[in-house]
């Protein structure tokens, strides 16, 4: 069975790369089971989707712990402990990073001995986001050596139908890139074996303790404590304040934010809280002045 | 056959769609709303003649439900979770009316603590209200099921609402392949409603949810709701070998998996029920006879062909998703009081409660659930409940009460 993670941020298409990848194997043949995992985050925070794909069909479900390969299409999220994105990586996990670094500087940084390559990210943010999902499973159906081009193209149109033809034709045009672009590791990524009931180890179950009620209660003791919660880390996009052009209007920036992320300095300017900034951008959209710009993080 | 990739929650919109439903009464709640937002956007683009309305909440949902029902009209809805318990009142109230519909819940792990993930508590809150209860393991069985549900709710001889249960996540976002069936096929399984005597219309008033004092007169109408439910199993059993008959697909009340010839078999409900018979498989190959049991329909409770299932069988292994706080895993108390006394019957039932709120239930622990619960059979008693919990799970949540006790102190000293 072939199981695969793909890791990246709300909005930046991983479930519908995991589907296009799915379809793909299904088109080839396989049975198939994919899905996105998110709990109540939005857009710009650490997601993750996960494809498993078997001649048999397949009973397994979940997480997948002990992933074939891995695929990361924001390197800000590999350290980031929260994404997991490294979580039981294998010695012959392949891992695949959407990056513009080189895979020896990644395998540098990570101590990492395993395959690891990279697709290199298109200009950052802006377009080359757009098709990351689809770049990526293009990439990941070759590295998994078993589906044909024309099952990977049949794919990106169905799980894109209804987007309009220049985006299928476009995020096609991304699929087969990287497809061609990884021929060279094409059937890198193995199946995983089936676990083997013999050689199982025993869970370490234990007797779970009563607690004092105090300590067992889901409560939190102190206020404000989302404040230590930096939802800024969701951001993709950074809004910045021109202050020349600032006119300190009424604050339409400061009223619109739907984080309270910017507040009136005593100066009476605005000034954002790039912790809690989530980067939705409304302030861009709304001041009147247009003195808020979006700047890509990677550059900011 | 042409198979589809779709979620569980198309699933169940595509169950809805076949079964022509006419009412859909809803509101959204996570992680059920792709069900409604599904039908809306068939019902928008004129694919579905059916009339969706949003409600303010779960409670005037069930209550619309129940009412529209009774007008005749083919009613489906969904909820999940806190949704079902907001609208428990009308739960228990609308099977009084004898008027059938289907409800779709997505099961998820009920507050305190608030979650999105999925155990059984919501729906097994719900175990007593006269609903009918059928329980999913795929995104197919969640088609399936909707199609037998109406047929059963709508039988004349039972005339009671119906729930199909799925799991959030494993099932409502996780799409395998389904096969839908194309609609001439689903219409000749199921037809259109027959309300028969169920036309509550303005000009023939009737009223609902009337009043009985007495206790005598009281007891009638709740001994009939549940003679009702349960001739629903012999009712069942003929929808679905017609089911099977047309579709080629079986949904026995209870699924015997490699059971046959086993001696310790696990029973269990819902999706992680794939797992487990991934782990029979497992542990077949390594030479030992496991197998697993699994009851579709969970009101009525087929304990029949439980009985049936289990017998002779050395031990059985009752995994349960859910809670009772102060006596234990549900179905391992419904289990015993099928089987207790009777001749033949395992000796063993073993109680282990896992998977709340989503937590895993990993490979290794259906092995040692296995283990455990053939040495209890050799040593000849049953081992205490068991909640499945590991130590490295209990690290983890020790550190974290140690970053938050120590805020706390900090707190009070400032
Ligand atoms: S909305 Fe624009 S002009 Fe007004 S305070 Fe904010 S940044 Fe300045
Ligand atoms: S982008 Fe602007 S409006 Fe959005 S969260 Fe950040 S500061 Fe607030």
């Amino acid at each position: 069975m072939y199981r695969i993670r793909f890791h990246g941020r709300g909005g930046q298409g991983m479930k519908t790369a995991s589907r296009i990848l799915g379809s793909a194997f299904f088109l080839q043949g396989y049975e198939v089971q994919d899905a996105p995992r998110y709990g109540a985050e939005r857009r710009g925070a650490p997601i993750f989707a996960y494809v498993r794909a078997a001649r048999q069909a397949i009973q397994e479900r979940g997480i997948i712990l002990e992933p074939d390969l891995v695929i990361v299409a924001d390197d800000s999220l590999v350290p980031m402990p929260a994404a997991g994105v490294l979580q039981g990586i294998m010695p012959r996990t392949v891992l695949l990073i959407h990056s513009g670094e080189t895979p020896e500087t990644w395998r540098h940084r990570l101590n990492i001995a395993g395959p690891l390559l990279t697709l290199p990210a298109e200009a950052a943010a802006g377009d080359g986001q757009r098709f990351a999902g689809a770049a990526l499973a293009g990439a990941a159906a070759r590295l998994v050596g078993v589906i044909t081009s024309s099952a990977l193209e049949r794919a990106v149109q169905l799980e894109l139908a209804g987007l309009g033809r220049e985006i299928v034709s476009a995020n096609l045009d991304q699929a087969l890139a990287a497809y061609e672009r990884m021929a060279p590791e094409a059937g890198r990524v193995s199946e995983g074996e089936v676990f083997a009931a013999a050689a199982c180890r025993r869970p370490d179950w234990v007797e779970l303790p009563l607690d004092e009620a105090d300590a067992a209660a889901a409560a939190i003791h102190a206020g404000a404590t989302s404040v230590e919660v930096r939802t800024g880390l969701w951001r993709t996009l950074r809004p910045v304040i021109d202050y020349p052009r600032c006119n300190r209007c009424w604050w339409v920036c400061s009223e619109f934010c739907p984080d309270s992320a910017i507040r009136v300095n005593a100066g009476q300017y605005p000034e954002i809280d790039y912790d809690h900034c989530k980067g939705c951008l409304i302030c861009v959209a709304q001041c009147p002045a247009h003195a808020i710009s979006a700047v890509p993080e990677a550059q900011a | 056959m042409t198979r589809t990739l779709i979620t569980g929650n198309a699933a169940a919109a595509w169950g809805a769609r076949l079964a022509g439903a006419e009412y859909v009464p809803a509101f959204p709640i996570t992680p059920q709303t792709e069900i409604i937002e599904t039908l809306a956007g068939w019902i928008d683009a004129g694919e579905m003649d059916c009339r969706l309305v949003t409600l303010e909440s779960e409670h005037s949902m069930i209550t619309a439900a129940g009412a529209a029902a009774s007008t005749g009209v083919r009613v489906f809805s969904a909820t999940s979770s806190q949704g079902l318990l907001y609208a428990m009142e009308m739960i228990y109230a609308v099977p009084g009316y004898r008027a059938p519909f289907v409800l779709v819940n997505v099961s998820r792990g009920v507050q305190t603590p608030v979650t999105l993930e999925p155990d059984h508590n919501d729906v097994l809150a719900a175990r007593d209200s006269g609903f009918l209860q059928l329980h999913c393991a795929t995104c197919q069985e969640v088609l399936d099921s909707i199609l037998i549900a109406y047929r059963l709710a709508e039988d004349h001889r039972v005339r009671l609402p119906a729930l199909v249960n799925l799991d959030g996540f494993y099932l409502s976002f996780t799409r395998e392949p389904v096969e839908i069936p194309d609609p001439a096929a689903a219409g000749r399984f199921l037809p259109p409603y027959d309300p028969e005597s169920t036309r509550f219309h303005a000009g023939e008033p009737v009223s609902q949810g009337v009043a009985v004092l007495g206790g005598a007169y009281y007891s009638y109408f709740r001994y009939q709701q549940h003679l009702a439910a349960q001739r629903a199993l012999a009712v069942y059993d003929e929808v679905a070998a017609e089911f099977a008959q047309q579709f080629g697909r079986r949904y026995d009340a209870v699924e015997a998996y490699r059971s046959e010839d086993a001696e310790i078999v696990f029973f269990m409900i819902g999706s992680f029920s794939t797992k487990a018979k991934d782990a029979v498989d497992r542990l077949r190959e390594a030479g030992q006879a496991v197998g697993l049991v699994r009851p579709r329909l969970l009101r009525p409770f087929p304990a029949e062909a439980l009985r049936r299932a289990l017998e002779g069988k050395k031990g059985v292994a009752v995994i349960d998703q859910n809670l009772s706080m102060g006596m234990g895993g549900v179905l391992h108390g419904e289990l015993a009081a099928a089987l207790y006394g009777r001749a033949g019957m395992p000796p063993v039932l073993a109680s282990f409660i896992g998977g709340l709120g989503g937590r895993d239930i990993a490979a290794e622990e259906f092995c040692e659930m296995a283990a455990v619960t053939r040495r209890a059979c050799t040593e000849g008693s049953t081992p205490p409940p068991r909640l499945l919990y590991t130590a490295d799970e209990l690290r983890q949540m020790r550190k974290l009460q140690t970053v938050a006790h120590a805020e706390r102190m900090e707190g009070k000293t400032t």
